[in-house]
């Protein structure tokens, strides 16, 4: 291995990227997957005050590693509370109690338009994806929104399939404030709301951001670029992997 | 009063070919042997309401058992599609399957109203999306501030099932750590059926557990590990290892047959 082989992948880079972006003692209300993967590497660093709601009802869980779902015992032993599903969507997310939202999506669109519903025409899909779940009411109800996806064509695209959360609501919040991906991060123009691509990772150009998004992409004049991740930072992600596969039947 | 019966003969008494039957659970306690036992007697036509659909709607739908599917997310949680709903979907395979869905936070609503016996719920959503066209809401104006709202029907499902750690000898019934929407979903209900890991002379009262009295149910049936490969909290792990095996079992028509005649039609609902 040569010295200028990063000693990170890129999924590791993005999750390390968005860690960074949520200040301790936050309120969050994370999704599966990246979203929950970056939550708990930021109370593993730097952000051990945070508050990590998941829709499963569960209100300040503190898992050791990554739950594979949103409703994993880990998260019920470790929180401070367990409330109902109607009342985490109703009390806690459109009460407007939790800071930032964090999500993932199968498309986004210049305005930070989400879609995590269907690939093609809604009556006969070519991909039928989960569907909104929590999606619509927390980019709507939490002050601000972060999502994470990876930059391609396919994911960037100037027209969605389906809008299932907005990017801008009319709700309680700001919306989509930050997109964060495996090249780097965009953040909504204040004029125009449209995403601008304001950092970059190290060894990532503004071309290759441009390559891979499905529209006429801007990028800031003077783009950041990220610090790679620390050793710190490395470690406490992998101390996270998941324990899945390992749960026996008892 | 909640009779304690098989599991076998509750399904036969109080679900029918055609009925709106939710199987609640939200990760924790998802009624898996219910839903083996409907599949097993042949059920059809069935219009299938959960918040969640995993693994056994996937079942349900690829085993025809279901016409529609009223959901906020379908999907295996972590792993990925679930190909048998994809399958219908994508390919009417073995059926067509109608859709109605919503967000998370209007299918709460939606069974908070039906527990209460109100015609409908409230949410602060849809608006802007393309969700908001394609499923049943309404908007309403807030009659004290002149705010737009959504209004979300009412969920009233014809029969309720959910799996909870232990009931007493007389059909009382408590659940305990995540208790997702199973309260709403037995109180909304015409009919219900829970199905317990355990029955116990006597409940031992948990301060923060959910408390379905005997009442408020029709039916109580015995299912140790009903809940597989979900979880049941103090009682088994959830089987990671099974929603990931899911993935490579569902994927192919066949496999999934086999799987189901194997593992499914082939066996004998819990023994009481």
């Amino acid at each position: 291995m040569t010295v200028a082989t990063p000693m990170y992948t890129a999924d590791e880079m993005m999750a390390v990227a968005a860690a960074r972006r949520l200040r301790n003692g936050t309120v969050c209300f994370v999704g599966i997957g990246l979203p929950s993967q970056a939550a708990n590497l930021a109370r593993a660093t730097h952000a051990p005050e945070s508050v990590l709601i998941y829709e499963s009802g569960t209100i300040g869980a503190k898992p050791r590693h990554l739950p594979l779902s949103i409703g994993d015992g880990a998260l019920a032993e470790t929180a401070d509370a367990v409330v109902s599903v109607p009342e985490i969507f109703s009390y806690w997310l459109q009460g407007g109690r939790i800071d930032v939202g964090f999500l993932g999506a199968a498309q986004i669109d210049p305005h930070g338009n989400l879609n995590s519903t269907v690939i093609g025409d809604y009556e006969r899909p070519k991909v039928r994806l989960p569907g909104a779940g929590g999606a619509p009411e927390i980019a709507a109800w939490c002050h601000e929104t972060f999502v994470m996806l990876r930059q391609t064509t396919r994911t960037f695209v100037e027209r969605l399939d389906f809008l299932t959360t907005v990017g801008r609501p009319r709700g309680g919040g700001a919306g989509v404030t930050c997109v964060v991906t495996d090249l780097g991060m965009l953040e909504p123009d204040a004029q125009t709301g449209e995403l601008v691509m304001t950092e970059l990772y190290p060894d990532v150009t503004a071309e290759d951001a441009r390559q891979a998004t499905g529209w006429e992409l801007k990028v800031a004049p003077e783009t950041r670029t990220v610090e790679p991740p620390s050793d710190v930072e490395l470690e406490a992600l992998r101390a996270l992997e998941p324990t899945t596969g390992e749960t026996v039947r008892t | 009063m909640a009779e304690i019966v098989p599991l076998g003969e509750a399904v036969r008494e109080l679900v029918h070919d055609g009925d709106v039957v939710a199987l609640e659970g939200f990760t924790h306690l998802i009624p898996n042997a219910a839903g083996h036992e409907l599949i097993r007697q042949g059920r059809r036509e069935l219009t299938l309401v959960r918040m969640t659909p995993d693994v056994v709607y996937d079942q349900l739908i690829g085993m025809s058992c279901a016409r529609k599917l009223v959901f906020s997310w379908g999907g295996n949680p972590g792993v990925g599609s679930l190909h048998r709903l994809r399958d219908a979907v994508e390919h009417d395979w073995p059926g067509p399957l109608e859709l109605e869905e919503h967000s998370h936070a209007g299918m709460a609503a939606g069974y908070a109203a039906g527990a209460s016996g109100f015609p409908f719920g409230i949410v602060r959503g849809y608006e802007g999306t393309d969700l908001a066209e394609r499923t049943r809401v309404r908007w309403i104006e807030c009659p004290f501030t002149g705010e737009q709202l959504a209004a979300v029907p009412a969920i009233r499902p014809d029969v309720g099932i959910v799996h909870a750690q232990q009931a007493d000898e007389a059909g009382n019934v408590q659940l305990w750590g995540i208790s997702g929407v199973q309260k709403e979903a037995v109180l909304a209900s015409r009919r219900s059926i829970v199905t317990v890991e355990e029955i116990v002379p006597a409940l031992e009262p948990r301060p923060t557990a959910v408390f379905l009295p005997g009442w408020t149910i029709t039916a109580v049936a015995l299912a140790p590990g009903g809940a597989h490969p979900s979880y049941a909290h103090g009682y088994y792990d959830r089987d990671n290892a099974f929603y990931l095996r899911w993935d490579e079992i569902s994927r192919d028509r066949e496999s999934f047959r086999a799987w189901m005649e194997r593992h499914v039609l082939d066996r004998e609902a819990s023994p009481v």
